[in-house]
């Protein structure tokens, strides 16, 4: 084969995702963005407004409540995702029997999606029909758990919910670290006497940082995304206190009719995920030392 | 890592606990599920969450495969199951070779521009898909995909395209740099390194994207209710529908097995096919 | 809008063994004679809708068969879900790619939005051949006309300003007859709670919320006040001590409810007032199905009357079909036909019985409807003459989504937080109507 066809070959090759993929990603974030400086409300038009919709933006309260419970729902269910994964996988790590139905338990969650497991999720949280009233039926009377109607604990439900989904995801990506991790080192620290939980402590979740960032960033893409959990589970309610920017720019698009408003607003999240995304890009792929 | 294994009876005791109270905390929701849609109505009614079925009534798994109204249509979740299939399995395939094609590109064929391309597909899988959904509809149209189920194949493998690559190219980067060097020094060139030595090493890849696109298609919903016609919507717009068909009487016991049946394959495949998707994922799918 | 129209005659699975055996009779009315289809092939008429529940999709149900007589085939596009938030979110998908539904199921100012966009198409030649102007009410007429010419067809007339109540709940309590002012309500409430059980049985939905606002605005404003605070939004009445006022009456209701009202649906709540948990609940007259459903009778089993200070007004909502314009003569003609079968009087007979609203059509014959219906009828009548028939704005009537949506963060908002005082509640219904 001559050379330079060689040459053109995987090029050619990547031609569709090449065009395709930035047409769709960076094209439609064009669009978005020149949507959300247009007036346009049930359907796109074209007629330009400045930066009126990002006003209009700022000065509603129920963005800065989604704002507001994208940072708790952030960080709680990634905190306690990676907490709650890193914590299993240390004990799943142990040679237990059954290791692979309990790592089967653990990971079934994420093939579920919550159009599934909502209604489930929502019988379980309702006070007068799920785990309260079971508690209370059990004799435990004084037993409340009604964090699902009130106004400022409704979130924390949602976390629940979503830690739930992925704590087992982020255990399996821990494990896989685990499993990775270079045997002489733990040898040779069990034979300078080191206790095991030091030397898991000092050893080997170090060794794991290439793996705590990759877990860091799908769960945090995750937590952005976070639609159907929301939906599913609350439906942004009580009243508007579980809205999220996700669902806020959906209810904004499509069922108010405010396409310029929720594109704004799809453009502050693209710039989220893009704050905390593209320094971790720019050195991972600046980092590795190619050895070809 | 192979620790060696505790000699203390009561650690080991304590360590067993927690995973079972670990794994009951898993798998309250599918057990109330499961519970619930083999009960009748008024055992719901009188009985609470945990409680087990009085005897094991599969009616409502009957109702809810052929005869629930999701609308004013009520042939149950089959029609949608089988719209669910025929859209999951084609863009599951496309979605795998097209992300390998590319991953094999991007590890093994770098030319110059390769990575910051790379870069720029990467931020492709942090995007939230509710920005997509007006720009995608009104590409549809123009391809004529609209409101089909070709439509929703190529949304999905458009959607799944940043991380198909990003696992493919991950775990190929892995691959010795002699044994191309070899290969291409006895001639081979750009298909036959992928066809004789790169595809048969790729197994646990393969299962990773295999597994992970499979969920992420056949549970979408978002896709699938703003692109979908009346003929062609999957199973989760179908159980939302059946779901939401409420009337004064909730029937739980239709909706939890109508539940359990979309999830069905989803968990069937993460039971059969988890270990791969571990084994997949030590060998470097999502490594840092 | 949240609004759910989850009527459901009956349990989904016994009412349809029972519609089945209803449609069977009420079909043979509509007479379809196969030698009326037309010959040229099947037009397919992409119907999208929300009646997911089973009342509702009976009816709808009705409508296919019609249709269906007419020589066409109806392929059914139901999105459940939001009380219609995702059939709008397809619906918008569905037209931004340039293939829309042939009709779908839009209400209230949305339809002149659809209109503006250019994508309606009339359907005058049908509303002039049967004489819809007279028909008819013009305040309904004039919401499914765009630029004057009709591109909706109406399908009922819903009252949104409804009260219903169990008698026994109400005996046990000691009181006697239907509040009819805003005080009567709270000393009946307070004998119901003392007796042990819920006062009033609400759903806490946004747009449940929203329902119980417009019916106190309308009960403590009247219907002028309603219809310049919440129909034209006018500032100053929003600024108002009237608003004030209905702000804090709407606020001490909550007291009255039960604390797990967070996120029951609407039906569930009516069937707290029918099992006798409950004495009171305010919902709109689609509740009377359930309550019709369970075997109940009005005037024995339950008590509908106007919303405390309402008596004199209507709060309307009209479901209609809005019809894209589509280059398919086939499919124009399907539409005139979907049109046509929607304000016949056999779909409008079965339909609204029901679906618990009543016919649109003028001077129907109400004897087959029961006495909530006939109330209704004649209230509808009256207040169309006296002024007192207003567009509900809590579904979708009076004003555009976007601004009815704001305004409804703000009320539910207030209902949920109590820590939101009424002054800022006004400040954000102020700030929400300019929107």
């Amino acid at each position: 084969m001559p050379k330079t066809f060689d040459n053109l070959l995987p090029k050619l090759v990547l031609a569709p995702a090449f065009v395709l993929g930035l047409a769709f990603i960076y094209g439609f974030m064009v669009w978005n963005g020149l949507l959300s400086v247009t007036a346009s409300r049930m359907l796109p038009n074209y007629e330009l407004v400045g930066l009126a919709q990002y006003e209009r933006l700022w000065e509603m309260d129920r963005w800065w409540v989604a704002l507001k419970n994208l940072a708790i729902f952030g960080v709680l269910y990634v905190g306690v995702s990676m907490a709650l994964g890193v914590f299993l996988a240390v004990l799943l790590d142990q040679k237990v029997r059954g290791e692979g139905f309990i790592r089967t338990v653990y990971l079934y969650p994420m093939a579920l999606s919550f159009v599934v497991t909502g209604t489930a999720w929502k019988w379980i949280l309702n006070p007068s029909e799920g785990l309260q009233k079971m508690m209370q039926d059990m004799g435990w009377t004084s037993f409340t758990f009604d964090w699902l109607v009130q106004s400022d604990m409704a979130i924390y439900c949602v976390v629940i919910a979503g830690v739930w989904q992925s704590a087992g995801f982020a255990m399996a990506l821990f494990l896989a670290g685990l499993r990775g991790v270079d045997d002489s080192i733990i040898k040779a620290a069990q034979i300078d006497g080191a206790s095991l939980p030091r030397i898991y402590l000092r050893i080997v979740l170090p060794a794991l940082r290439p793996v705590f960032f990759s877990t860091l960033m799908v769960l945090a893409h995750l937590a952005i995304k976070s639609f159907d959990l929301v939906m599913a589970l609350t439906s942004g309610g009580p009243g508007y206190a579980t809205d999220v920017p996700a669902t806020f720019m959906f209810a904004m698009s499509f069922t108010r009719g405010q396409i310029g408003l929720g594109a704004a607003s799809a453009t502050i999240m693209l710039a989220t995920v893009a704050a905390i995304v593209v320094p971790y890009l720019y050195s991972e792929l600046r980092s590795k030392p190619h050895d070809r | 890592m192979t620790a060696k294994p505790f000699s203390h009876h009561a650690v080991r005791w304590l360590l067993m606990t927690t995973l079972l109270v670990g794994a009951a905390f898993f798998l309250a929701p599918l057990y109330v599920m499961v519970v619930t849609s083999l009960k009748d109505a008024d055992e719901i009614r009188n009985g609470n969450l945990l409680s087990l079925p009085g005897s094991l009534n599969f009616s409502a798994w009957g109702q809810a495969w052929s005869t629930a109204c999701t609308g004013v249509e009520c042939k149950g979740l089959e029609p949608f199951f089988w719209n669910s299939v025929w859209m999951a399995i084609p863009a599951v395939l496309i979605s795998t070779v097209w992300g390998a094609l590319n991953g094999y590109v991007l590890s093994l064929w770098k030319f110059r521009g390769s990575e910051t391309f790379f870069g720029l597909l990467l931020f492709g899988v942090f995007m939230p898909f509710q920005v997509v959904l007006l720009p995608m509809s009104q590409v549809l149209g123009w391809m004529g995909l609209s409101s089909t189920i070709g439509g929703l194949i190529f949304v999905h493998c458009l959607a799944g395209l940043p991380s198909t690559t990003l696992f493919f190219r991950n775990y190929y980067a892995a691959v010795p740099g002699e044994l191309l060097n070899a290969a291409r020094l006895d001639g081979a060139g750009f298909w036959q390194i992928f066809l004789r030595i790169i595809v048969p090493m790729s197994t646990p890849i393969v299962m990773v994207t295999l597994i992970w696109q499979f969920t992420q298609i056949w549970n979408d919903f978002l896709f699938g209710v703003a692109f979908s016609g009346a003929d062609s919507k999957p199973v989760t717009v179908g159980l939302n529908n059946l779901a939401n068909t409420t009337s004064s009487v909730k029937a739980y016991n239709v909706d939890m097995a109508a539940a359990l049946i979309a999830a069905l394959p989803t968990v069937a495949v993460y039971v059969l096919a988890g270990r791969y998707f571990v084994r997949g994922l030590t060998a470097g799918a999502v490594k840092g | 809008m949240k609004f759910n129209y989850t009527l459901g005659a009956a349990l989904v699975a016994a009412l349809l063994a029972t519609a089945c055996g209803k449609k069977e009779e009420v079909a043979a009315t509509p007479a379809p004679a196969p030698a009326a289809a037309p010959a040229p092939a099947k037009t397919s008429v992409e119907v999208l809708h929300y009646w997911t529940s089973g009342g509702e999709a009976a009816s709808a149900a009705e409508l296919k068969k019609m249709l269906e007589a007419k020589g066409h085939e109806w392929k059914d596009f139901a999105v459940a879900g939001g009380g219609g938030d995702n059939a709008m979110t397809v619906l918008k998908s569905r037209a931004v790619s340039g293939n829309p539904p042939t009709a779908a199921q839009v209400k209230g100012p949305a339809i002149q939005e659809w209109a503006s966009e250019g994508m309606l198409a009339s359907i005058d030649s049908v509303a002039q051949a049967e004489k819809w102007d007279e028909l008819l009410p013009k305040v309904v007429a004039d919401v499914m006309k765009a630029n004057g010419s009709y591109v909706a067809a109406p399908v009922n007339v819903h009252r949104v300003n409804w009260m219903w109540a169990n008698p026994e709940v109400l005996k046990t309590a000691g009181v006697t007859g239907m509040p009819k002012t805003w005080d009567e309500f709270f000393v009946a409430a307070d004998k119901i709670k003392k007796s042990g059980n819920v006062a009033l049985a609400h759903g806490g939905q946004n747009w449940q919320d929203f329902t119980v606002f417009e019916s106190v605005v309308l009960g403590v404003g009247g219907a002028e006040f309603y219809d310049k605070a919440l129909v034209k939004l006018d500032p100053a009445a929003i600024a108002s001590p009237t608003m004030t006022k209905a702000l804090n009456t709407f606020r001490k209701l909550k007291g009255y409810t039960d604390a797990a009202s967070t996120g029951r649906d609407w039906n569930m709540t009516t069937a707290m007032v029918i099992g006798g948990k409950a004495g009171f609940q305010f919902m709109g007259d689609w509740a009377k199905g359930e309550f019709t459903a369970a075997g109940q009778k009005p005037g024995e089993g339950f008590l509908c009357a106007a919303a405390p200070g309402t008596a004199n007004a209507y709060t309307f909502n009209v479901d209609s079909f809005i019809m894209f314009k589509l280059k398919d003569e086939g499919a124009q003609k399907a539409q005139a036909d979907l049109a046509s079968a929607i304000l016949s009087t056999e779909f409008q007979e079965v339909f609204n019985q029901n679906k618990g609203s009543i016919p649109v059509r003028l001077g129907h014959d109400m004897s087959k409807f029961d006495d909530c219906a006939k109330l209704s009828a004649t209230d509808f009548v009256a207040s169309a003459q006296s002024g007192g028939l207003v567009p509900s704005i809590a579904h979708g009537m009076a004003v555009d989504p976007a601004k009815a949506g704001a305004i409804q963060d703000a009320v539910t908002q207030f209902w949920n937080d109590d820590k939101l005082s009424v002054a800022d509640a006004q400040k954000r219904i102020a700030q929400a109507a300019t929107n």
